[in-house]
């Protein structure tokens, strides 16, 4: 289809983009690497008065360590996410989730600032940074803040952020020694998960000290398991972790579309917790 | 037929069976080519349409003034203001005498029938103008009741999509042949009855529809550019709809990215450029957008098959009867009522019985148009049988492939005339399943299975096989006559040698991708013993290529690549009379081998093909009755259908956990006579398997109960892509046809045909010791999930 009309700016800076944003109150959007607001363009579901290009902004781009905590640049492409020795390093299921996302062409535009702004609970990197307890680094007209994951998505296609702020960085404490998976269940390569499940699993002494499991269109917002986590402490084998996976759709209130109910999304969000915790234990 | 016989007396045998990379390629990939899309000419308008939002309701107001307020908009006119001078788009195929044949106006004035109708259009200076400006179109309607299930539809008082003509039954046909159904039932030892649902599938070609039309208004011409299958056929339709004449309409079909039978129409918004052009007498373009292609491109399938099998206990097929219920959507396109009608002839497949009764219900539903879809009527039927013919091979206790074996016809039978009446002209069934068999390894895949059943694994193994047969190669006059189809089904073709010996294959065919212009060249070259590189073959322009019946029904090589081989073989007939004459030798006398006449005995005596092309038209003194020219033309009306054939296996994974399936291998061996390019067969089976595999796991278009497409996107309907697909191993066994100098059968469709079957037969049989007897198409995830769990509970 054919975009509404739209004025573009392309700011230099982040204060330049802040402004802009600011002066245009809700009517603008900010494109990144398009991955989903040109969708949303071009089949008329967004009509933005103004598109600010935040691509060119140097200094939003790339992977550094501070410390425990890895800071990804929000314009940061899938591509370089997948291939980046740090983040393969310390933050091993964000690399690996990232990997599964739409195809290599969008994956060498498609931005992780942009994925976790956009806030679609179908995208693949929300629930990862959920599970990851990461942050983001906002900054608006009054200086930076930043926001933990669990508090970051609001709604459905609905982050904190206000509309004259920018998400600049992305921090996530390394998860060095947690074992990891990412279970993807859709049914062609470049469609939505219908349920995804990403699992980090710190093991002590044969049995799993301590879980996270976030949960990828599970509801209008991505989703931390929470009683599935409860029942995985101390889970010691296979069928310890069936159990607990049984517990993994409680409290969701998942959707239904073309691809699925919302009884058998509950139902792979159970087989999938347990798939990917026995992966990311080592016990599959 | 022995294949020196193919490649022709007198041709080379070089071309014909070789892989030649495909001369059209280059300008493909490198994008030099012209697409509908990139036509720019000047003073040239966009064209776009205001669709209905309702699958049906009565237009009570249209207003397209605001849109005319809007910046760069030049016009704007609603259905009414478009419907004098246009008549009803075309349907060709009137299956029946009493058919019911709705108006069909290229733009709704009085009522909308499907979510999609065109209501009014805009003309725009740009494409970005026209799409603002329908958003300031005002239209009320006032709602009416959507239809949308057949059987519903059929009901005493159910709501009409035409109230005009008193029912929702488009038409009914039948056909009975040998015993009735009655009787054999009665004797038999088994019989089965199932029901299968045909989901509604979008064709999806890479290309979305195109069209520029740039009108002469001193003359009174029109050009057409469409990314269409059918320029030939489309100009005789447009004359008959516009009442502008034939001879003043030129139809362009450039190079076309795909149709798989949804660009065999005549389209609306076809119709719409055309009058929009002609009235502003301006260039005017109209291009679809995705989501605009899913609404108003038609769809394929839509069909309620029940089906009923007798049988002996040993597994001899008695009898069939098959009963359809076909969705023809909101009206009848070119030639929608005809598409099960194609099917009809195939449900006997490749078995013995002797009973078949058949009747298809064509119904209209307040639904997109539904017409043909690679395959078209013989997917539907294949698929059926082969869908039952596992269900009694379940009930009888046998393999399945024993089953087919106890039924199928012989290859010492051929040729065969079937129950159906169609007269299979040969076919080796033998060969190509024990090849397919050998490169499957269904025995070990067997043990397997069986081993993974025992031990519970919830991963389970199922083994699908589908050996199908098709009719295509469209068609013998006659039989089309027998059909009430609206015309013959010939081909043409005219070859020109130039005075330099190059040589220019005109052919009615109009490719979208299949490679004609490298087939073509390959035939033409071995007959007439030229370079492949000197022949050049030109299609899809009703100026350079006036006479042609176009491209679907995989028919282009089986009638038209005989129609170049026919011509050429002609050319070296009219050659021969010259070289006579320039050689001082009779006719009787000369040889002509590598495209090179020698007189018997004294082969230093010599003249090339191209040396003659030349000479006729330079030399003065031909003898009297020999024409100064070798061209020639040949119209090919074909005498039988060919009857590709094959068999193929499909191995499938089925997680009853999560319902997930996936295609651990898949074989087929596909038999479609003589090969003129190897790798262009291959191609087009890969495709159709795609295709196949496609409507079997993937794709639906999916309504709401109101009529709304749900699945209007992409991101709602699943087109697979390589990564979703597994690694083919394809084979051949070659039988040649006989209705054919060349021995060749179409490829076109086979793929998608005979896979279908062979996966749902897979997942079926994967599940069927949990005791799933069926899953319904596509068979998603949730689906195969609920079976088994409803099976278990």
């Amino acid at each position: 289809m054919i975009p509404p009309a739209f004025e573009y700016a392309r700011p230099e800076s982040v204060e330049e983009a802040v402004r802009l944003l600011g002066e245009a109150g809700d009517e603008a959007k900010v494109l990144a690497g398009g991955q989903s607001l040109l969708a949303l363009l071009r089949l008329r579901l967004a009509f933005p008065e103004l598109v600010v290009d935040v691509g060119r902004i140097p200094g939003l781009r790339g992977v550094r360590e501070e410390g425990g905590t890895l800071v990804i640049g929000a314009l940061t492409t899938h591509h370089e996410v997948i291939h980046d020795p740090l983040v393969r390093r310390h933050a091993g299921l964000l690399a690996q989730a990232t990997a599964t996302v739409a195809d290599p062409a969008v994956r060498h535009r498609g931005t992780l600032g942009g994925s976790l702004a956009h806030a679609d609970p179908a995208g693949d990197l929300p629930a990862i940074v959920l599970a990851l307890d990461g942050e983001l680094v906002a900054v608006g007209p009054g200086g930076r803040r930043t926001v933990p994951a669990r508090e970051f998505f609001v709604g459905y296609l609905q982050s904190a952020l206000a509309p004259e702020e920018l998400l600049v960085e992305v921090r996530l404490p390394k998860a060095d020694g947690w074992g990891f998976h990412y279970e993807k269940f859709h049914r062609v390569a470049q469609s939505w998960a219908i349920v995804g499940v990403a699992a980090l699993v710190r093991r002590e002494n044969g049995h799993i000290a301590e879980a996270r499991v976030g949960l990828t269109n599970m509801g209008a917002t991505p989703l931390r398991a929470a009683a599935a986590e409860a029942a995985l402490a101390g889970a010691d084998g296979p069928q310890a972790v069936a159990r607990a996976a049984r517990s993994a759709a409680e409290g969701a209130q998942p959707g239904r579309d073309a691809s699925a109910s919302p009884d058998y999304r509950a139902h792979l969000a159970e087989v999938l917790t347990e798939r990917a915790v026995l992966t990311a234990a080592g016990m599959g | 037929m022995t294949d020196q016989a193919v490649a022709g007396e007198t041709g080379t045998g070089r071309e014909v069976g070789r892989s030649r990379l495909r001369k059209e390629d280059a300008r493909l990939i490198t994008g030099q080519t012209t697409w509908t899309d990139n036509i720019q000419v000047a003073g040239m308008l966009h064209l776009a349409v205001l669709r209905s939002p309702m699958a049906h309701a009565r237009i009570t107001r249209v207003d397209v003034a605001p849109a005319l307020e809007r910046p760069g908009v030049l016009a704007a006119f609603s259905g009414a203001d478009l419907a004098e001078g246009l008549g009803s788009l075309p349907c060709a195929w009137p299956v029946t005498e009493d058919i019911v044949l709705p108006d069909h106006p290229p733009i709704a004035v009085e009522e909308v029938r499907y979510a999609g109708d065109p209501v009014a259009v805009v003309v725009a200076r740009d494409r970005y103008a026209a799409a603002d400006a329908l958003e300031a179109i005002e239209v009320d309607y006032d709602p009416l009741p959507p239809v949308l299930d057949l059987e519903d539809a059929l009901a005493e008082g159910a709501p009409l999509v035409h109230s005009d003509k008193g029912t929702n039954r488009c038409y009914t046909w039948p056909l009975a042949t040998g015993e009735s159904f009655a009787a054999v039932r009665e004797r038999a030892e088994v019989t089965i009855k199932r029901r299968y649902h045909q989901q509604r599938l979008i064709p999806s070609a890479m290309e979305p529809r195109a069209v520029v039309v740039t009108p002469l208004a001193a003359s009174g011409e029109y050009t057409m550019y469409s990314a269409t299958q059918i320029p030939h056929i489309l100009r005789i339709m447009l004359a008959t709809v516009t009442g502008i004449p034939e001879h003043k309409l030129r139809v362009i079909a450039p190079d076309v990215g795909g149709g798989f039978g949804s660009k065999l129409q005549v389209y609306g918004e076809e119709v719409l450029a055309l009058a929009v052009a002609r009235r502003l007498g301006r260039p005017v373009k109209w291009t679809e957008s995705r989501s605009e292609g899913h609404l108003a491109t038609h769809h394929g399938r839509g069909m309620i098959q029940d089906i009923e099998v007798a049988a002996t206990r040993e597994g001899r097929l008695l009898g069939l009867k098959v009963d359809l219920l076909a969705d023809m959507g909101a009206y009848l396109m070119l030639v929608t009522p005809g598409i099960p009608i194609l099917g009809a002839f195939m449900y006997p497949a490749i078995y013995k019985m002797d009973s078949y009764e058949f009747t298809c219900t064509g119904v209209f539903t307040t639904r997109t148009p539904t017409d043909a879809y690679r395959g078209a009527g013989r997917p539907e039927a294949t698929f059926a049988i082969e869908r039952i013919m596992d269900e009694l091979a379940a009930e009888l206790g046998l393999d399945p492939v024993e089953l087919r074996r106890r039924n199928w016809i012989r290859h010492e039978e051929f040729p065969y005339t079937t129950i159906a009446g169609l007269t299979y002209d040969s076919g080796d069934y033998e060969a190509a399943t024990a090849k397919a068999l050998a490169l499957f390894g269904y025995d070990g895949l067997r043990a397997e299975q069986r081993e993974r059943a025992e031990r519970g694994d919830p991963v389970r193994l199922g083994i699908g096989v589908s050996t199908f047969t098709e009719m295509c190669g469209l068609a013998p006059s006659r039989v089309l006559r027998d059909l009430r189809y609206g015309a013959g089904g010939w081909e043409a073709a005219s070859i020109r040698m130039l005075p330099t010996g190059k040589v220019e294959v005109v052919t009615g065919t109009s490719p979208h991708g299949q490679g004609h212009e490298t087939c073509w060249s390959q035939i033409a070259a071995d007959v007439l013993g030229v370079p492949f590189e000197d022949v050049e073959v030109l299609h899809g322009d009703t100026r350079s290529s006036p006479q042609g019946m176009d491209t679907y029904g995989s028919r282009s090589l089986a009638v038209g690549g005989e129609a170049v081989h026919r011509a050429a073989t002609t050319v070296v007939d009219k050659a021969r009379k010259v070289a006579a004459h320039l050689l001082e030798a009779s006719e009787q006398d000369l040889e002509f081998r590598e495209g090179v006449f020698s007189v018997k005995g004294s082969p230093e005596a010599r003249r090339s093909i191209q040396e003659i092309a030349f000479e006729a038209f330079t030399n003065h003194d031909l003898p009297d009755g020999v024409e100064p020219s070798i061209n020639a033309e040949h119209v090919v009306d074909p005498e039988n259908f060919s009857f590709p054939h094959g068999t193929h296996l499909c191995a499938v994974e089925v997680d009853t956990e999560t319902g997930r399936t996936w295609i651990r291998s898949y074989v087929c061996v596909d038999d479609v006579g003589h090969v003129v390019n190897p790798m262009i067969v291959e191609g087009q089976v890969h495709g159709g398997l795609a295709q196949g595999i496609a409507q079997a796991l993937y794709e639906e278009a999916v309504y709401d109960d109101e009529g709304n497409l749900v699945s209007g996107s992409m991101a709602d309907y699943l087109v697979p892509s390589a990564a979703d697909l597994p690694e083919f191993v394809t084979d051949r066994t070659e039988t040649p046809a006989s209705s054919n100098a060349l021995g060749v059968k179409g490829v076109g469709e086979a793929g998608t045909i005979a896979s279908t079957p062979a996966v749902v037969n897979a997942v079926v049989d994967a599940l069927r010791p949990l005791g799933v007897t069926d899953v319904r198409m596509p068979c998603t995830p949730e689906r195969v999930w609920r079976a088994v769990r409803e099976a278990t509970a």
